[in-house]
């Protein structure tokens, strides 16, 4: 049987998510999978012709409905339900537009879904993590079932641009309900790259001390060209905002290059860099447990260390 | 359910899911022959983000507000043990419990359709849920409850406020904050940032114990819980190779030029 999959595109502001590329990615590791991206926006065409672009996917599906201009979950699941029949998997990414959508999808659909693929052993065998990473199972799915499931981005690089895929304008009839209303979005716009696909992060811990300490961080990650992420500890107390929290509970990242600074190392912390490519770590305590998974470590007052390393580094 | 006489104040219950889960300072570790997880001896606590579900719900409870809550009620699927956890539940403040008791692993599909059975027979208007259990870290139980009662979920809340039968909630998402509005009756799922829970105190240990724990036979709700998945290995994560230790910053920048870093 070949794995027919379904993925469903993030994107927001007509651009596409590069979360997309990464489900494709996983898909792609599926032997003789045929590829298809639905896309539910206002006006999808945009977005389409981006996700056209990755190479393995067959069709590209648009689903224009103006009910569609924010990515709510109880309006979009009916819908994706809708365009899931002729498919035997339907995959989005573990961000949170993936994780707020898809188990409405599959119960939808009245299946189970899987979580956070991390690694393809088949059309039915995954791998995930589970208990904040401490332990990876090997998963099987029922075949004659329909499978549900998100895909865990930092686990997968991005399916790589060229491809050509035809693109259809899908009609979907689906009531949609009208109790779930969009009111607002703040995002901070920083002009910094983006946390979950940035080459470079730097990231700072409770240590910090105050949100004025915290442009240190900051200062670093400019200087680097790196995005800047930060402990539970240091978002609870003020210094950064949540959509920087790193970690269990915040986002999943695999940087080339991660530097800790004045961050202790907490499981629920490392479970969100443990692709990291080289871990830097920097933290006066020689016992702190970030030192365990750290590539580079150095013992030393993060207010001497790194006013130093922004002078010579960059 | 407007009763007329609180001049269109909505009177209800709040139903809360409290997972028995390995307490979240445990580091946990694969059983040697790769069949699970040790568990035995280890520490069991309520699932962080459910604390945070509970403590929320007593606090709409406690405004008062236009929202007139009559009952917490606190529900957890799971063996007999799990009323430890109840009881610490009806100690923050919770009214009364109730165990759907199994000793099998409940998939979140299964959890989902016996909290709605519950759901069915409470007639709640909230339900609130943590984001994830931190044992499977599934993050699907809400959801799929809010879908199965044709209901609205507004997942990883970092604030609700109640107006009337609406319900206004923040949630984290990737991009930053996000508000969106609610019919009630409506599933919430809980974000770390929601609040902080309280300390239980020993009187209250001492009252819990008087509170209603009604046990139910997870048979006799009429769920399908027969899992969809099987697990046939667990291993430990891959292990990073051994870093190196340097003693300034030129030792530090020069690490990283040679890993081509710098
Ligand atoms: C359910 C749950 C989910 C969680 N999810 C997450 C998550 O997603 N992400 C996350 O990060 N945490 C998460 N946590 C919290 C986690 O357990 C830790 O509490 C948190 O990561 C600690 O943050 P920290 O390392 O900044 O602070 P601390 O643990 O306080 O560490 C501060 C470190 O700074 C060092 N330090 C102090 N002063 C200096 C200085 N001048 N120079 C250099 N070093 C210095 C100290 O030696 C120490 O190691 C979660 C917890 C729970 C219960
Ligand atoms: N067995 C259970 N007992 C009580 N609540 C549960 C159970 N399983 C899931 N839940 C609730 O659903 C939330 C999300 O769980 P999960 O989908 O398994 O990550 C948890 O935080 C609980 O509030």
């Amino acid at each position: 049987m070949v794995a027919k999959i379904l993925i469903v595109a993030e994107h927001a502001g007509g651009k596409l998510n590069p979360s997309t590329a990464k489900c494709v990615a996983c898909a792609s590791s599926i032997d003789g999978a045929q590829i298809d991206i639905a896309v539910f926006a206002t006006d999808g065409a945009a977005v389409a012709a981006e996700a056209a672009k990755i190479q393995g996917v067959k069709t590209v599906l648009t689903v224009n409905n103006a009910a569609n201009a924010e990515p709510l979950a109880a309006v979009l699941a009916p819908q994706v339900v809708a365009v899931a029949a002729n498919y035997t998997h339907v995959f989005g990414p573990s961000t949170t537009f993936g994780k707020d959508l898809m188990p409405r999808v599959a119960a939808l659909l009245g299946v189970g879904q899987l979580s956070d693929i991390a690694a393809v052993e088949g059309a039915y065998k995954f791998r995930r993590p589970v208990y904040a990473g401490n332990a990876i199972i090997t998963v099987e799915a029922p075949q004659d079932k329909k499978l549900v499931a998100t895909v865990r981005t930092a686990s997968f690089q991005a399916a790589a641009q060229g491809g050509s895929a035809g693109v259809e304008v899908a009609n979907v009839s689906a009531s949609l309900p009208s109790h779930t209303r969009f009111v607002s979005r703040s995002a901070a716009a920083t002009g910094r790259p983006d946390l979950q696909t940035a080459a470079r992060v730097v990231s700072g811990g409770r240590a910090l001390g105050s949100a004025d300490n915290f442009k240190i961080i900051f200062s670093l990650a400019d200087k680097i060209g790196a995005a800047v992420g930060a402990s539970r500890a240091a978002v609870d107390a003020g210094y950064a905002a949540n959509e920087l929290q790193v970690g269990q509970t915040g986002k999943i990242i695999a940087p080339e290059l991660y530097v800790a600074v004045g961050i202790s190392g907490a499981i629920q912390h490392l479970t969100g860099i443990k692709d990291a490519r080289t871990i830097v770590a920097i933290n006066k305590d020689t016992e702190a447990p970030i030192f365990e998974v750290a590539d580079i470590g150095l013992v030393g007052d993060l207010f001497t260390v790194l006013p130093e390393l922004e002078r010579v580094a960059g | 359910m407007i009763d007329e006489a609180f001049g269109g104040t909505v009177l209800s219950k709040i139903l809360v899911g409290l997972k028995r889960v390995v307490d979240y300072n445990v580091r946990v570790r694969v059983k040697p022959d790769g069949t699970g997880v040790v568990t035995d001896g280890v520490k069991m606590s309520i699932n962080p983000f459910d604390e945070i579900a509970l403590e929320e719900a007593l606090r709409i409870k406690e405004q008062g507000a236009t929202t007139e809550i009559t009952e917490v009620i606190v529900v957890s699927i799971g063996p007999a043990d799990t009323q430890q956890q109840l009881r610490t539940g009806l100690a923050m403040g919770a009214d009364r419990a109730i165990l759907v008791q199994t000793d099998s692993p409940v998939e979140p599909l299964a959890a989902a359709k016996i909290f709605l059975q519950l759901v069915e027979k409470e007639s709640p208007q909230i339900v609130l849920l943590g984001k994830q259990g931190i044992d499977d870290d599934n993050n699907q139980t809400g959801q799929m409850l809010a879908a199965l009662w044709d209901r609205p979920q507004a997942t990883f809340a970092s604030k609700v406020e109640l107006e009337g039968g609406k319900a206004k909630v923040t949630r984290e998402v990737d991009a930053g904050l996000e508000t969106i509005e609610v019919d009630l009756p409506a599933v919430f799922t809980t974000d770390l940032r929601l609040n902080e829970p309280r300390y239980v105190k020993l009187p209250d240990i001492m009252k819990a114990k008087k509170k209603p724990l009604d046990t139910v036979v997870i048979d006799s709700l009429g769920v399908d819980t027969a899992p969809q998945f099987k697990t046939t290995k667990y291993e430990p994560p891959a292990a990073r190779s051994k870093g190196i230790m340097v003693k300034d910053v030129a030792e530090l920048v020069a690490a990283l030029k040679q890993k081509g870093l710098a």
